[in-house]
């Protein structure tokens, strides 16, 4: 099956979750969609699962956002490819955490 | 020689206070899971190097972290709470029905003789257990699906489960505490449940006397007594002498008997304590007066303990799980406040100190005796 490397970048609370510093580099089986990295994150890390996203439904918690180039894509379906430069490794998946509070 | 260790949760993450038996030099270690909340810290009876954390987030949800070193290092388990069948719905603070949704563990209680055994009090209110240390959560369901669920309604802080206590003499009688459904009862390991609030009085709902719908804000008991229970209600301190089939006021001469926190003293099964509040809309002590009053003869005669504690300008509150005691000779009593100080007294309130002064707002604080 065709794998890609795909670069993620978490938040800081995350990143020490899971015990990781810096970005995370994954290898993620075809088609890459935004669930299917998720996925691989989560079974590499199955500490952050329920974290990003519901246990059940796996929607998107709240006061989080997914970038890809620079674009928020947290409202498009998770089944979409994600762009190029993401499945090639040259820009990172971001998951971010909203800026909430005052 | 005996040490203390304190367990505090605070809402920028954990921290833990050590000391010898005079408890008068503490080491501060923390914090621990930094920016987290940590809504409640709890130490297995069984095995005190077994602490469970509850670590929850706006952003990230609910973590439940577990040490089996006296909390020196932590391993996340199991963070997954799924209700057992269709939860159906309670009511919203309007009364409309509205669908049951996990949202945190308020409450870890650690079973008194095996550390893999632990009970959860979540919100939206449900009882949980594990028994393979946090490795999977299970619903106990009979407590939700007895028949008073859909009429319960949230407090103001949503709607917890925040007191779990399982009675010593016979671990399948178990007492918790729903804001604002009230106190429940079972006698049969979690199978089955009976709401016990028989004797509370809560003028601010429809049936002040109902059977369920009171904020129950904590209740404690004295394990040499397990059918006496003592409860601090959003107004008002009760006791029961039968296991909460009925409950009697013991406010007495409080100057006020809003509060969250009630306890016991460890030696003295009717020693208890209590930290007056001014009012639901107020949630600071009387006058600016930071008092912790005690009651010598298990209620309505209470007398105030102020030495070492702030008496003006003092506008902090204590939160529901933010006071226990200690087991040695001369009982430790420690509170939090959400103005980050921890306070110890060794000598069952007489006199206070500060252990800490500025942590974040306490949210729980748990101590144990270890030998």
């Amino acid at each position: 099956m065709n794998s890609h490397r795909i670069r993620v970048e978490l938040p800081q609370h995350l990143r020490t979750l899971a015990g990781v510093r810096g970005e995370v580099s994954l290898e993620v089986a075809a088609p890459i969609t935004l669930r299917s990295v998720l996925d691989a994150l989560e079974a590499r890390y199955p500490t952050l699962r329920g974290t990003i996203r519901d246990h059940d439904t796996l929607k998107r918690r709240d006061f989080l956002r997914f970038f890809a180039c620079e674009e928020d894509i947290s409202h498009k379906s998770p089944d979409e490819p994600l762009p190029e430069e993401v499945t090639s490794a040259k820009e990172p998946l971001l998951i971010i955490g909203a800026i909430a509070g005052g | 020689m005996s040490k203390v260790r304190v367990l505090v949760g605070t809402r920028k993450g954990a921290f833990i206070l050590t000391s010898d038996g005079k408890r008068e030099k503490w080491d501060i270690s923390g914090p621990h899971f930094a920016g987290w909340e940590i809504y409640h810290m709890k130490g297995s009876p069984a095995d005190t190097n077994r602490i469970y954390a509850s670590q929850t987030s706006g952003w990230f949800g609910q973590v439940v972290q577990r040490s089996n070193d006296g909390g020196q290092t932590w391993e996340p388990v199991d963070n997954k709470f799924a209700y057992a069948h269709n939860p159906g719905t309670h009511q919203w603070y309007d009364g409309t029905p509205h669908p049951w949704e996990f949202k945190r563990v308020w409450h870890l209680e650690p079973s008194l003789n095996d550390p893999d055994h632990v009970y959860a009090g979540i919100e939206d209110a449900a009882i949980f257990e594990t028994k393979d240390g946090g490795k999977s959560w299970s619903e106990l369901p009979g407590l939700r699906e007895h028949g008073t669920g859909p009429k319960w309604q949230p407090g103001a802080g949503g709607m917890c489960l925040h007191t779990i206590i399982v009675d010593p003499r016979d671990p399948n009688r178990i007492y918790i505490a729903i804001s604002a459904a009230g106190a429940f009862r079972t006698d049969d390991g979690g199978n089955t449940w009976k709401p016990i609030n028989r004797g509370l009085y809560s003028k601010y709902i429809p049936d002040p006397t109902a059977e369920v719908g009171h904020c129950v804000h904590h209740i404690a008991m004295h394990p040499s007594r397990p059918n006496t229970l003592f409860m601090q209600k959003h107004w008002d301190v009760m006791r029961t002498d039968n296991a909460g089939d009925q409950w009697t006021k013991v406010s007495g001469n409080l100057p006020t008997d809003f509060g969250f926190v009630i306890d016991v003293h460890a030696h003295e099964p009717e020693t208890i304590y209590v930290v007056p509040i001014k009012s639901d809309s107020e949630h600071f002590p009387l006058d600016g007066k930071l008092q912790v009053f005690r009651s010598r003869t298990g209620g309505n005669e209470w007398e105030p303990l102020t030495k070492g504690l702030p008496q003006s300008d003092c506008y902090v509150n204590v939160l529901r799980d933010a006071m226990a005691v200690d087991k040695l000779d001369s009982c430790g009593v420690y509170f939090g406040t959400t103005g980050g100080q921890v306070y110890a007294s060794a000598n069952a309130g007489d006199t206070w100190a500060p252990i800490v002064r500025d942590l974040p707002a306490v949210l729980s604080v748990e101590v144990q005796t270890l030998a």
